[in-house]
């Protein structure tokens, strides 16, 4: 996966979806669209863009808090 | 069964005072929580209530630890689990399908209607649903007034769409409005919900049973394919459709009836929606009255399987906890000011739809339905008001989704 260029000192940061746990909310679309979406099959969410940055970072951080199923993290790295 | 329940009769607070729960709303408040919650919440997280079964349960009463609750494996829906606090007495059987089911079950069955659920599906009907909201509109204005908005508008909105995305004929809504009418009040006898059910699952069955020689490319007969591929039975099969059916417009219609007469006495906020077109402030609009209306209002409840700590206190398992998320959705920890209704701040972490993996399935198309609704109704009809004192109306207090029976407007 090819990095996005980090605009700041901010180190770039990584979502992780735990797939098993998403419950098909829609949630995390709905904040982040540049980064989320959801299969056709069955509506399990799915990462577009792993290492989002400056405003689409907080919507991911928005979207991490409002997956009811807690299946969003981002990681440092 | 209900002996099993009585490990919960001495598991709250050792000296804590026992309120009564569902408590009453204050009369002249009707959108906001009963006083009685909200006293609960500033004394401290947990509370003692007595249900009407005479045993005592624990209430949580902050929004972080009804999150962190709803969301831990240790608690379970399952109505048949010990310390489960039931809404009303029950044959202790579980028939509306997976709502009251635990993982891996639960999830099993619900990822078999989540597609079409996901955002770009419902999208995708918006037209649709702006077509049968605007047509709504003009029979509205060329019948006579003043008019039940109930009837005439907030129940067939989500009822139309929910029949077209099911493949349920619509001409049937007088028998399954009825139905599902006496199903979710709380002090409907037994037996009558239970015939209620009954006449529904039958109804649901048989309409499957033509979907199996005539196929559509509806919600119900992809259950119907999955039912001859053995991957579902029959029964399975009419519960879950019951289960989305009733879901599917009960809720969004007392949303539509209730949030209007929020706005009608809230003038102010209601200016701000008839003068905009601005997506983003109708959809924050949205998740605003269902943050301050929290509908579905008698609390989420789940048996504890294993000992959980909340807020210091541990909860035994065999005990049964109750969390109202119209307090979780007015805790000043979560939502500053939380009692003023305001349409522009940020209210996406409201837990109106629930949390945790029971999360309101249909929340996308309820969104988008109510996004329509308040995007369209109040700019078509500007001189939109009350044609009964706001103290006549009839208000749902005894169903487990709150609204108004009837909402009499004219223009
Ligand atoms: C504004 C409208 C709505 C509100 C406020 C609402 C609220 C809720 C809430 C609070 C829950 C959680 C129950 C729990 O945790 O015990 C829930 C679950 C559910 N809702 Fe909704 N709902 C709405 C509209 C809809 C619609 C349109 C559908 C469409 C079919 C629907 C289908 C369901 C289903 C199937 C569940 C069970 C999910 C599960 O157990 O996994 N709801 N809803
Ligand atoms: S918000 Fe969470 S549960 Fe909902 S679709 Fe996204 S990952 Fe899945």
């Amino acid at each position: 996966m090819t990095r996005l260029p980090t605009h700041s000192k901010e180190n770039t940061m990584h979502v992780e979806l735990d797939e098993p746990k998403c419950v098909a909310s829609g949630q995390c679309v709905l904040a982040a669209p540049e980064v989320f979406d959801q299969r056709d099959e069955d509506g399990i969410a799915f990462v577009l863009d792993e290492n989002p940055a400056g405003d689409t970072l907080d919507a991911v951080r928005e979207a991490v808090a409002i997956c009811p199923a807690a299946a969003i993290r981002l990681v440092e790295q | 069964m209900a002996d099993t329940l009585t490990s919960s009769g001495t598991g709250p607070g050792p000296s804590a005072p026992v309120h009564e729960f569902p408590m009453p709303r204050a009369a002249g408040c009707p959108f906001d929580p009963p006083p009685g919650l909200s006293a609960a919440r500033e004394e401290g997280p947990l509370a003692k209530v007595r249900l009407w079964d005479g045993k005592d349960y624990w209430l949580l009463t902050r929004y972080a630890d009804q999150r962190a609750v709803l969301l831990d494996p240790r608690v379970s829906a399952d109505l048949t689990r010990p310390g489960y606090p039931l809404q009303a007495p029950s044959n202790g059987k579980n028939n509306i399908s997976f709502i009251l089911m635990d993982d891996p079950e639960h999830a099993r069955l619900r990822r078999m209607v989540t597609a079409p659920f996901a955002i770009k599906r419902v999208e995708a009907l918006r037209p649709a649903v702006q077509k049968i909201v605007d047509d709504l509109i003009d029979e509205m204005l060329a019948g006579p007034k003043p008019v039940d908005l109930v009837e005439a508008f907030a129940l067939p909105v989500p009822s139309l769409v929910i029949c077209a995305l099911l493949g349920v004929p619509y001409d049937d809504h007088d028998f399954f409005q009825e139905n599902s009418k006496i199903l979710i009040r709380r002090d409907a006898a037994m037996e009558d919900r239970m015939a209620a059910h009954g006449k529904l699952i039958g109804y649901l069955d048989e309409l499957m049973g033509e979907k199996m020689a005539h196929p559509g490319d509806d919600l119900l007969s992809g259950l119907v394919a999955r039912v001859q591929s053995g991957e579902l039975t029959r029964t399975d099969a009419a519960q879950m459709g019951v289960l989305l059916l009733l879901a599917g417009h009960e809720t969004t219609a007392n949303m539509i009836a209730l949030g209007t007469l929020a706005l009608l006495e809230h003038p102010g906020q209601l200016a701000l929606l008839r003068d905009t077109d601005d997506p983003k402030l109708i959809a924050s609009a949205v998740e605003e009255l269902l943050r301050y209306l929290s509908i579905v209002h008698g609390g989420r409840r789940r048996a504890v399987l294993a000992d959980i700590e909340v807020a210091g206190q541990v909860i035994r398992a065999g005990e049964g906890v109750i969390m109202p998320n119209d307090i979780a959705n007015r805790d000043p920890e979560a939502f500053p000011d939380p009692d003023r209704l305001d349409l522009t701040r940020d209210a996406r972490r409201h837990v109106a739809f629930g949390f945790g993996v029971h999360q309101c399935l249909g929340q996308p198309l309820a969104r988008m339905e109510l996004q329509v609704v308040y995007g369209t109704l109040y700019r078509r009809v500007p001189g939109l008001r009350l044609a009964a004192g706001i103290g006549e109306l009839p208000f749902k207090h005894d169903g487990s989704v709150y609204g108004v029976y009837e909402l009499p407007v004219t223009w």
